[in-house]
């Protein structure tokens, strides 16, 4: 069906996706679309207080109607001791809640019945008792003495402190800052946001009454740590668990931890002996599962007289919720928040962090961001353009002077990360080139001139993805490698089994064009498996932009492995030498005589049916890829707005984005990555917002409040690229999937604030909506 | 109560209680799962299906609402195993990623075509303008029904030139 499909399909070729037939004629297979026979459907009851004690729960009524067949509460889970689990960063949550409720949205009981429609009938019937305790909404109130203890039911928890964490170098940093010429300060809170995939989470948990094997369908971006999770939680042997990730409708995160609904779903199916499946609704999803960011960051850094960076001191507070459940690597805190200097080549550096628990949902997830990169780019893309515009330098100049420079890579910062490669100017250089800048600052002054409110805003960030290598990432314990498993079938077509799994980043092509180029096979004969715990090799899963750099790399060596395997049997094929015989895509040929050949075709026929003496038959191979270090995406992206004046309304007029991700793959899918993100980055930036009012009722629970950017606001984007590959991965390619939506917010908010700089506004905090605009400048008394 | 519809050109009943919404009615009673829910509130378009020739959003009808209507869903957009126009749009110009709000895009984009033979890039993004897309960006989404429109006018100019030119299909 694809105009691409004689293509073969090797890196570099934007052949079109193997991945869309199902979808395009509506046959994909979504979580929601399995049915079990005997399955039965649960629904959630949730606490509609974001603080209170539970007095007591009646649960006859709900009993009592037709359909139902079991109604669990926190009790009956503690008999079992699952009232409780382990988040991803050692915490505990709550399951179903058994003493108080500690954010709105929390899950206190559940129906099982035979239809959804009876599920959700009798949850309403369910009559809980609560006696409303003070509600905690930010860091600020949960630090104050006397402010209610959310974690008492932690041993030892006397206030809502969860941590402190440090990186960087306190005193060379305070030294610096004594010597500055200059101190730029910039106060700001990236809000709680929520990555909202279209498709919400669910799953279908199976447990065998005679095997006792648990298969459980779930909506995962992470199947293997997830069974290797619940093996932990329910004491399942981990054998007897296989987790499926079907299709997923994105995930950008959501998707990575384990909610409660599974824990009880799976509890009710084996209680009960039937299958029972759960899908959360649009307001379940958004009040209670993984949100991102919530972030409140201060940034100084420190400047010569020549606007040179001396050094950056930056202090966090992070609102946690109500149980700490952030999803990322054990060691760090915040995340890989101390990216924080970014593109820059900043001497030194101090970083400091606490986080708090509030009355809020638990999450952290990183929506489409490599654990908290997104903050840090935030923060000094806007400081380092709040910074030129307090020294009068224009922003580009500022980024340009101080960038790491080409050849100071592999570069060490200051907060000790070891950046892979870059060319900072070159991506700046396309940027500015594409945007005509310099003629675009002229028509900025002119049309100032008249009054009108317009600006351009930059953006050089630098990511740091593809978690990692083992000895400094792991998520409770695990490392974070990845595995490819590649097998060759008789007559040359492959399967290729990955612990990863795609949410719609186009894994079934991208990955065997890998596989097409490193072994010769066609695109079209290799068939890519994943999200299955029985049927796939461990991983740690698809998330923080890690599949091509970790998985993308196992599978180039399994490739090679068999490469080297089949080269053996080419040899004894060809009855040469193997040192004689040379490799070209799909062929190993006689040196100097290339009339004499085989392929690899060839070659894997002869591994089932011709092998040299002693040879070991089959040609497959597996392989565990542990990153020798992150990769190190960046870009530079530059908008341009219009601000109105009367009503605040920011129109964007140009986005242009210059990434850099070294190879590429398949450059169609990394545009489309790209442009996704973009969009995810302008909703941050002007419409998406998860808050709370002072009773900790969540505002942003559906989607007329939660606003996603439709096809009308999202701006077109112009797309450049420059090609640094990475040295240490084989193919030289990085992590793509996040880079836009990590550089982008910044760029976004930094052209309004240039557009409003005239006024002497130096910052809105996002969302960036026409209130808070058309506010700033009635406080510096502009009107129409 | 009963209700029967004409559901991608064949004849659908059931027996069902007057609140069941359209969506769950092609969902759970016929299992025809390619229109998805996405949101509680009219929000999404993930459920859009077409109703006597209109795209409605099947989460905010009950099924009864359209009982002896002409039901038009994703799975009846290809005609036997080649793929329709929009389809081969789709996916020559990377219109889906996840695929989750593939099918109501798809549904729209007919219907949009169906009306203006060429439309521009600004009528198309008003089309669409009830659906999210949560991956592409709707830049791509766009260029997909753009694309879809050549080929059917190229279908319908009697020469078959045009048509191997447009690109794609089966
Ligand atoms: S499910 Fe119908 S509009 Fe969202
Ligand atoms: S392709 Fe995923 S929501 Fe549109």
């Amino acid at each position: 069906m694809s105009s691409t499909l004689h293509m073969h399909g090797g890196i570099g070729e934007s052949i079109k996706r193997k991945e869309d037939a199902r979808f395009l004629r509506g046959q994909g297979h979504f979580l929601d679309d399995f049915v079990l026979p005997r399955m039965a459907h649960m629904a959630i009851l949730r606490s509609p207080h974001a603080h209170a004690r539970i007095k007591s729960i009646d649960t006859a009524a709900a009993s009592a109607k037709p359909g139902v067949i079991a109604v669990v509460t926190g009790e009956l889970m503690a008999q079992h001791k699952l009232a409780w689990m382990p988040t991803l960063s050692g915490d505990t949550q709550a399951v179903l809640a058994t003493d108080k409720v500690r954010f709105q949205g929390q899950e206190v009981a559940a129906v099982i019945a035979e239809t959804k429609y009876q599920a959700e009938d009798a949850r309403d019937l369910i009559e809980v008792d609560y006696e409303i305790l003070q509600a905690i909404t930010s860091p600020d109130q949960a630090k104050e003495s006397g402010s209610a203890l959310i974690r008492d039911d932690k041993e030892g928890q006397k206030d809502n402190h969860i941590y402190h964490w440090e990186s960087g170098d306190k005193a060379g940093t305070q030294a610096a800052f004594a010597k500055a010429h200059k101190v730029v300060r910039l106060n700001t809170f990236y809000p709680r946001c929520h990555p909202a995939p279209l498709e919400t989470c669910g799953c279908i948990a199976d447990v065998d009454g005679v095997t006792g094997k648990a298969t459980i369908y779930m909506t995962s971006q992470a199947p293997h740590a997830i069974r290797t999770v619940f093996a932990l939680v329910a004491g399942i042997p981990e054998h007897q668990i296989r987790i499926i990730s079907p299709d997923i409708g994105g995930g950008f995160g959501n998707k990575v931890p384990v909610y409660p609904g599974y824990v009880v779903a799976t509890a009710a199916s084996l209680l009960l002996g039937r299958p029972v499946k759960w899908v959360e609704d649009r307001t379940e999803n958004l009040i209670s599962t993984g949100f991102a960011r919530d972030y409140h960051m201060t940034g100084d850094l420190a400047l010569d007289k020549d606007g040179k960076m001396l050094a950056l001191r930056v202090h966090l507070d992070s609102d946690n919720g109500a149980f700490f459940a952030d999803a990322q690597p054990s060691k760090f805190k915040a995340g890989l928040f101390h990216i924080v200097t970014g593109s820059y080549d900043i001497p030194t550096a101090h970083v400091t962090a606490d986080g708090y628990y509030t009355n809020k949902a638990p999450g952290g997830v990183a929506y489409r961001c490599s654990f908290r990169v997104t903050e840090a780019s935030y923060l000094i893309e806007r400081l380092v353009s709040n910074a030129a515009m307090e020294i009068g330098m224009d922003q580009a100049e500022i980024r340009t002077k101080n960038f790491i420079q080409p050849e100071q890579f592999p570069y060490t910062s200051a907060t000790g990360w070891i950046y892979d490669s870059g060319d900072y100017p070159k991506a700046m250089d396309v940027a500015l080139k594409q945007l005509g800048y310099e003629d675009l600052k002229k028509d900025v002054e002119a049309r100032r001139k008249k009054g009108e409110v317009t600006g351009i805003g930059i953006a050089s960030f630098t990511e740091v993805v593809g978690a990692g290598p083992g000895a400094d990432y792991d998520i409770l314990g695990l490392r974070m490698f990845d595995s490819a498993e590649l097998r060759v079938h008789p007559t040359g077509k492959a399967i290729l089994k990955l612990g990863v799994k795609s949410q719609g980043q186009g894994h079934e092509t991208t990955f065997a064009q890998i596989v097409a180029e490193e072994l010769g096979i066609p695109a079209q004969d290799v068939l890519v498996m994943e999200g299955d715990t029985d049927n796939t090799p461990y991983g740690l899963g698809t998330y923080a932009s890690r599949s091509t750099p970790v998985a993308g790399a196992a599978t180039a060596m399994v490739s090679r492995k068999l490469r080297e395997k089949a080269r053996k049997l080419a040899a004894h094929l060809l009855e040469a030498a193997e040192e004689d015989l040379e490799w070209e895509r799909g062929k190993f040929f006689v040196k100097g005589s290339p009339e004499k050949f085989k392929t690899i075709q060839e070659a894997a026929f002869a591994a089932y049916t011709n092998l040299p003496e002693g040879m070991e038959p089959g040609l497959e191979g597996v392989h565990y890829y542990d990153p020798p270090n992150m990769t190190y995406p960046f870009g530079t992206y530059a908008v341009v707005v219009d601000v109105d004046k009367g009503t605040g309304q920011v129109k964007v007029k140009r986005m242009v984005a210059v990434d850099d991700c070294g190879v590429r793959i398949n450059p169609m899918i990394v545009e489309g990555q790209i442009q996704g993100g973009l969009t995810e980055g302008y909703g941050i930036a002007f419409m998406e917002l998860i808050t709370f009012d002072a009773e900790g009722n969540c505002i942003g629970s559906n989607l007329m409040d939660y606003l996603i950017p439709g096809s009308m606001e999202t701006p077109k984007f112009e797309i450049g690229q420059t090609v640094t590959p990475s040295p240490h991965h084989p193919l030289g390619a990085k992590g793509v999937g996040e880079s836009a939506t990590v550089g982008s917010p910044a760029a976004y908010v930094n052209a309004v604030i240039d557009a409003l700089s005239p006024y002497g506004i130096t910052n809105i905090d996002m969302p960036v909506t026409s209130d808070k605009v058309w506010a700033a400048l009635r406080s510096k008394g502009v009107t129409e | 109560m009963k209700v029967s519809m004409r559901v991608n050109g064949a004849e659908k009943s059931g027996d069902i209680e007057p609140r069941v919404l359209l969506v769950d009615f092609i969902r759970t009673n016929l299992g025809m799962t390619g229109t998805h829910v996405g949101c509680d509130t009219s929000s999404c378009g993930a459920c859009t299906v077409l109703v006597n020739g209109d795209p409605v959003k099947s989460c905010t009808l009950l099924a009864v609402q359209v009982d002896g209507s002409e039901v038009k869903t994703i799975e009846g957009i290809a005609q036997g195993a080649a793929l329709a126009p929009i389809q081969v749009g789709f996916h020559e110009e990377h219109g889906l990623q996840c695929g989750f709000c593939t099918p109501g895009m798809m549904l729209i984009g007919e219907e949009l075509i169906s009306r203006i033979p060429n439309p521009t890039d600004e009528q198309i993004r008003w089309a669409i303008s009830g659906n999210i897309c949560r991956c592409t960006g709707y830049m791509n989404i766009v260029k997909a029904v753009q694309h879809a429109a050549k080929l059917t006018a190229a279908a319908k100019a009697p020469a078959g030139k045009e048509a191997a030119m447009a690109g794609g299909g089966e």
